[in-house]
């Protein structure tokens, strides 16, 4: 899950930086986070069962995928939201292109970049539980294994721990991701 | 400060050179540090326009001086200032700078040895004061104690307290600050060139008036080769020592001192930008260190008032002027406020009206009016106290320099091609050195 969401977040920014500067794929990379976002997480499952099989590795590529989203389209706000005054002076102190993206842009750009992996986590959780349909881990088990036996005994209490469980796990890794978004932002750009 | 320069070899090579082939009038205030940048036919065009944006423009910008670029807006003075660090490429021609050719050496390594300043400082956010300093020094690879201790030293240059600035982010500081900071940053690795781009266009007046005051202190120890866009003529007359006027397509319509544009205008274009009042402008021509300054009694924090007051009543002047430990002005007090302390505090009067010596006489009078008073303090170097200005000076000053314009030979600036391989210190014009009783940056 965690591992999900931090892979999510490296392939967007990476994703991001290389499109942002380029108009045509910027608007490429927010249209598909945007209707990326419309697939119903089910009906991707479904559809990964083909390539990967059943297992962890279908689950964990619709997990990052759907992770993904959210973070790339903040990225790209973040990033062209950067001040072309503020680019042009590193460019004019002599920071190169990497340079420039490590030390000013991406810096910048972090607490919206932050925002979207927060988006990112709540979604996600949801997702993950669906991704048991095709056996992958999770709690997501209790909540099928108690649909499927809807009117038997205790099936209703298992859809509720499964639930429960869901909800509990997200507000705690919206806890952690605002604890490490506190670490992450500089004082200097603090709402 | 020569230590600081050591990386700077490339474009300092020849700086000793060409400092002595300019025989620079200023070389009597301390080495030479500028750097020589000729400009030769440089053109600039955007694809899918007619009209090059810079039009084949040969201009020579002697070591060591300030030159101000003035125009309407969208002439190509900010194009042309950024081909010299080149920001931004030029299409033709060549950029010359202390004799090399740098239109093809690498723009970043370029750029570190140019300082650069823009509009607001050009800060970044999420950075310290100190890291902000630091940046260039870092890039260049210095080490982590010379790179704390140069902060401070510029810290100190633009009169901020470094104790109190160093660890503050930007979003805490004034504009004013914030654009000493962004000075101080440009100046870190001590390069020769120090390109401006409006830099004091985001401060109110008065704030305005005292960087620009500030900045020709700093000018005047440093001697820095300065190349400074704005649209503001006053301030074109006060910073420059030459001032290149253009009009659209970067054509240059006058290059001279301020003095000689003023008494000369080239043409009814000139005339138009300098605006009515040409006659009152020689106000910004003349320097409050060139007028006479009245000594007062001074007094430290702790001294006892009585002392004081019996001091200025020998002395007969109207204020005693309160100094802290560098000396910078904080109160002034008159007998009848002495006669009700015992001691002087150290409090500090944020209404009293301080100009700096560079500061024009407009200034002067300026802050006067603002205060309401018939003087103003005037600070030196670093804002150390150096004396009294009052209004009767001023009017004396107006009137002696109404009389006086300089003859000088402008360095070269032209646009047509015609003028074909300008070697640099060939072309290095002398300054004006005939005694301009109006010019503030000699003797």
């Amino acid at each position: 899950m965690v591992q999900c969401l931090i892979l999510a977040t490296v392939i967007a920014i990476l994703i991001a930086v290389l499109t942002v500067r380029i108009p045509w794929l910027a608007g490429l990379a927010n249209g598909v986070s945007a209707v990326g976002l419309t697939i119903p997480s089910f009906a991707m499952i479904g559809l990964m069962i083909g390539p990967f099989g059943f297992g962890p590795l279908p689950a964990v590529v619709v997990v990052t995928f759907f992770a993904a989203l959210p973070i790339l389209r903040n990225a790209l706000v973040g990033l062209s939201g950067v001040p072309a005054e503020t680019v042009e002076a590193a460019k004019g102190i002599g920071m190169g292109r990497l340079r420039r993206l490590l030390t000013v842009e991406l810096p910048m750009a972090w607490p919206v970049i932050m925002s979207g992996i927060r988006v990112s986590g709540q979604m996600v959780m949801g997702i993950a539980a669906v991704a048991a349909y095709v056996l992958g881990p999770g709690l997501g088990t209790f909540i099928f294994n108690g649909l499927s036996r809807l009117g038997g005994a205790n099936a209703l209490n298992q859809v509720v721990v499964g639930v429960v469980g869901v909800v509990i796990l997200a507000l705690i890794l919206d806890l952690l991701l605002i604890g490490v978004s506190r670490l992450t932002i500089r004082r200097g750009i603090r709402a | 400060m020569p230590e600081h320069a050591a990386h700077n070899a490339e474009l300092d090579a020849e700086s000793a050179q060409s400092a002595e082939s300019a025989g620079n009038s200023q070389s009597a205030g301390g080495t030479e540090h500028g750097a020589a940048i000729l400009l030769q036919e440089v053109t600039k065009r955007y694809p899918g326009q007619a009209k090059p944006a810079v039009g084949g423009l040969t201009l020579e910008i002697p070591s060591g001086s300030v030159v101000m670029f003035v125009g309407p807006s969208g002439c190509g003075k900010t194009t042309t200032l950024k081909m010299i660090n080149r920001l931004i490429e030029p299409t033709e021609g060549e950029i010359i700078i202390n004799g090399k050719d740098v239109t093809d050496m690498d723009g970043d390594k370029l750029r570190r040895q140019i300082g650069y300043v823009i509009q607001a400082g050009g800060l970044f956010p999420h950075m310290t004061v100190a890291a902000n300093i630091a940046l260039v020094p870092k890039m260049l690879g210095w080490d982590k104690k010379r790179i704390a201790a140069r902060v401070d030293e510029l810290l100190e240059l633009v009169s901020l307290d470094p104790a109190v600035y160093r660890d503050r982010y930007p979003k805490e500081l004034s504009g004013g600050q914030q654009q000493r900071v962004g000075v101080a940053r440009a100046l870190a690795a001590d390069p020769p060139v120090l390109l401006m781009d409006e830099p004091f266009g985001a401060v109110d007046p008065i704030t305005r008036q005292r960087l620009q005051d500030e900045l020709l202190a700093i000018q005047d120890e440093l001697h820095k080769t300065i190349v400074c866009v704005t649209h503001d003529f006053e301030e074109a007359m006060k910073l420059g020592d030459w001032i290149a006027i253009f009009d659209e397509g970067a054509q240059l319509v006058q290059y001279d001192s301020p003095e000689r544009i003023l008494a000369q205008p080239a043409n009814e274009f000139v005339e138009s930008f300098i605006g009515s009042g040409a006659g009152l402008k020689q106000l910004s021509l003349t320097r409050v260190k060139e007028a006479e300054l009245s000594q007062p009694v001074t007094a430290s924090p702790g001294d006892a008032a009585s002392d004081v007051l019996s001091r200025l009543q020998g002395d007969g002047g109207r204020y005693a002027v309160v100094l802290d430990s560098r000396r910078r002005p904080i109160q002034w007090l008159t007998a009848r406020q002495l006669s009700r302390m015992q001691f002087i505090s150290d409090q500090v009067d944020q209404e009293l009206p301080i100009v700096g010596d560079q500061a024009t006489l407009n200034d002067a009078l300026d802050e006067m009016l603002v205060a309401t008073t018939g003087n103003a303090l005037v600070t030196g170097p670093r804002g150390a106290f150096i004396g009294i200005i009052d209004v009767e000076t001023v009017t004396q000053a107006i009137t002696d320099a109404r009389s006086a314009s300089g003859e000088s030979e402008a360095p070269v600036g032209l646009n047509s091609g015609a003028m074909s391989a300008v070697a640099v210190a060939a072309t290095q014009e002398q300054e004006p050195d005939d005694a301009l009783p109006m010019d503030g940056r000699e003797a």
